[in-house]
């Protein structure tokens, strides 16, 4: 193997501070993210990625903590990265998730990490996924994503799962119309949260109805829909059963070889439209005087594109 | 690459202990969350332990500890006991605020806590001294 920057080496250790800071700074984009990238890139694909997702309220973060506990009684190693909005107003966010985790603290088998959306620009979608990518190369065996769902980037984030769970409640009455499609389209399991409430079982008929008339063009997946009270772990470790049977499935039909191979293009094309964004900006040099070509008509915009976007990496 | 001004501070507020006055501390939440941070609240009563595993985790800028129980003296003890065993000193700035006798601001900067903000802190001042803490913390 090739000789690895010293952080990435600590974080492959899985060294609590190293892995703490590069999380930083590849939320912050810091110098050295991408070499840091690069080299914990090649010491990924051990870890098992799960997606839950649903309305704010629904349980997530106390579902997350549950099956944190369970794979832990699992001898299993646990990663959580935990989504919040940021205010659109003022780009501040208060981060609630991890309040819900407390009964984790102390196990240095569990890792938690709060991210804020910071709007819609692709802010989220790289810095969950490359967190993804710190947290698998410090060995973790299972990465839970935990998000409210609402976007496409988000919706792209959680694709990157090989699992996604889309969590509903009961008693909100149309409520399970409101899932919103795109997640309808991306959730492997739907879970049924807070099944101790009257109407858990109308929840459940009405998401098998709906299922039955949602076109899916995975073959060979029934999706399962599970109950669970998250708040006292009823119907927690049937959950991750469930998970584990999906994943052995993804393994033996090759539709997971289909999703990383997906999730690979997204992520080529997701660094090449932030070359693009931080390259071809006002203020770039070439880019200012490729303006100035195209203004004055001595190129056209799609020369000067092309000339630009060679540059872009040399 | 540029850090940015816009770049969010990402800011801990922490209870410890028997403490459970929380009034203060969502209020400052909000001012903070207002002002442009990301802040992770932690919830009521909890060990210093914890709360120094969580920032840790979260790699923050600021840990801010309100104490309205006037147990500040052994809790920021403990706090900057537990600290000094870690394998490396961690970046944060560490805030107190609450209810702490002004005899007491000296000692508690003496052990290592940046700033102090008692009761009557307007929101402005609470932004602005968690902001400038923060900024320095985030280039290190
Ligand atoms: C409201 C109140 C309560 C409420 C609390 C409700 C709640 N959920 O918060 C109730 C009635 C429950 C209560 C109970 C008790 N209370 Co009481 N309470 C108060 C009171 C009157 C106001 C506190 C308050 O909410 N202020 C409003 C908020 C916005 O201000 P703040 O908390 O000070 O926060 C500001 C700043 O301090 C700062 N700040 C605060 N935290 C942080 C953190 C950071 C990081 C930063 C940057 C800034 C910052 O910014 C805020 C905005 O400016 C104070 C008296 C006082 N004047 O402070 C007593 C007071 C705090 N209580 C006191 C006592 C003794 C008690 C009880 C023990 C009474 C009893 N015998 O039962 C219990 C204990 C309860 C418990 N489990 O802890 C004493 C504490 C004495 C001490 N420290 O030595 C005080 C000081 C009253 C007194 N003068 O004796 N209390
Ligand atoms: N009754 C009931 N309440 C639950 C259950 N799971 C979570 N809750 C509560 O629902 C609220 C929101 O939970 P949280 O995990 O923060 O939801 P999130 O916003 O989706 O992450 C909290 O008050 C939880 O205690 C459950 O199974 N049954
Ligand atoms: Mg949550």
């Amino acid at each position: 193997m090739t000789a690895i920057s010293p952080l990435a080496e600590r974080v492959v250790a899985g060294e609590l501070p190293a892995l703490a800071r590069a999380l930083t700074l590849v939320e912050r984009r810091r110098d050295g993210v991408n070499e840091l990238l690069a080299d914990l890139h090649r010491r990924t694909g051990g870890a098992q990625v799960l997606g839950v997702t649903g309305p704010p309220g629904s349980g997530k973060s106390t579902l997350v903590t549950g099956l944190t506990a369970e794979y832990r009684a699992r001898g299993r190693t646990v990663g959580v990265i935990a989504v919040d909005p940021s205010s659109i107003l003022t780009g501040g966010a208060i981060l609630g998730d991890r309040i819900r985790m407390t009964g984790l603290a102390g196990d240095p088998g569990v890792f938690i990490r709060s991210i804020a959306t910071r709007g819609a620009l692709g802010g989220l979608s790289r810095a969950a996924l490359d967190a993804i990518t710190v947290l698998d190369a410090a060995g973790k065996d299972v990465i839970v994503l935990e998000t409210v769902g609402v976007g496409q980037a988000e919706v792209d984030v959680l694709a990157a799962a090989q699992t996604v769970a889309v969590v509903s409640v009961p008693g909100m009455g149309d409520d399970v119309q409101a899932i919103k499609a795109g997640l309808l389209e991306i959730a492997d399991v739907h879970v049924v949260n807070k099944a101790d409430r009257d109407g858990a079982h109308k929840t459940v008929a009405e998401l098998r109805e709906m299922l039955k008339m949602t076109p899916r063009t995975v073959v060979g997946w029934n999706v399962p829909i599970r109950q669970t009270t998250a708040a006292t772990g009823d119907g927690v470790a049937r959950l991750a059963d469930t998970f584990d049977e999906h994943r052995a499935w993804l393994d033996t039909s090759g539709e997971g070889g289909v999703r990383e191979r997906r999730n690979a293009g997204t992520r080529i094309r997701w660094m090449a439209e932030e070359f693009v964004m931080r390259g071809l900006r006002p203020g770039a040099p070439d880019f200012d005087t490729a303006v100035a070509a195209v203004v004055g008509r001595r190129t056209d915009p799609a020369q000067a594109a092309r000339e630009l976007v060679r540059a872009l990496c040399p | 690459m540029d850090i940015s001004v816009e770049e969010p501070i990402r800011v801990m507020l922490a209870k410890i202990g028997l403490d459970g006055h929380d009034r203060g501390v969502k209020v400052v939440a909000r001012v903070l969350r207002d002002a442009g941070m990301e802040v992770i609240y932690t919830g009521l009563h909890r060990s210093p332990e914890q709360v120094l595993e969580a920032a840790v985790q979260e790699d923050v800028d600021v840990l801010g500890v309100s104490l309205l129980s006037g147990a500040h003296m052994p809790i920021f003890t403990k706090l900057f006991e537990l600290i000094g065993q870690l394998p490396e000193a961690p970046r944060f700035a560490i805030v107190a605020g609450g209810v702490m006798p002004d005899e007491d601001e000296l000692a508690l900067r003496e052990i290592g806590v940046a700033e102090i903000l008692g009761q009557d802190t307007p929101p402005e001042t609470v932004a602005d001294v968690v902001r400038k803490l923060g900024v320095a913390a985030a280039a290190r």
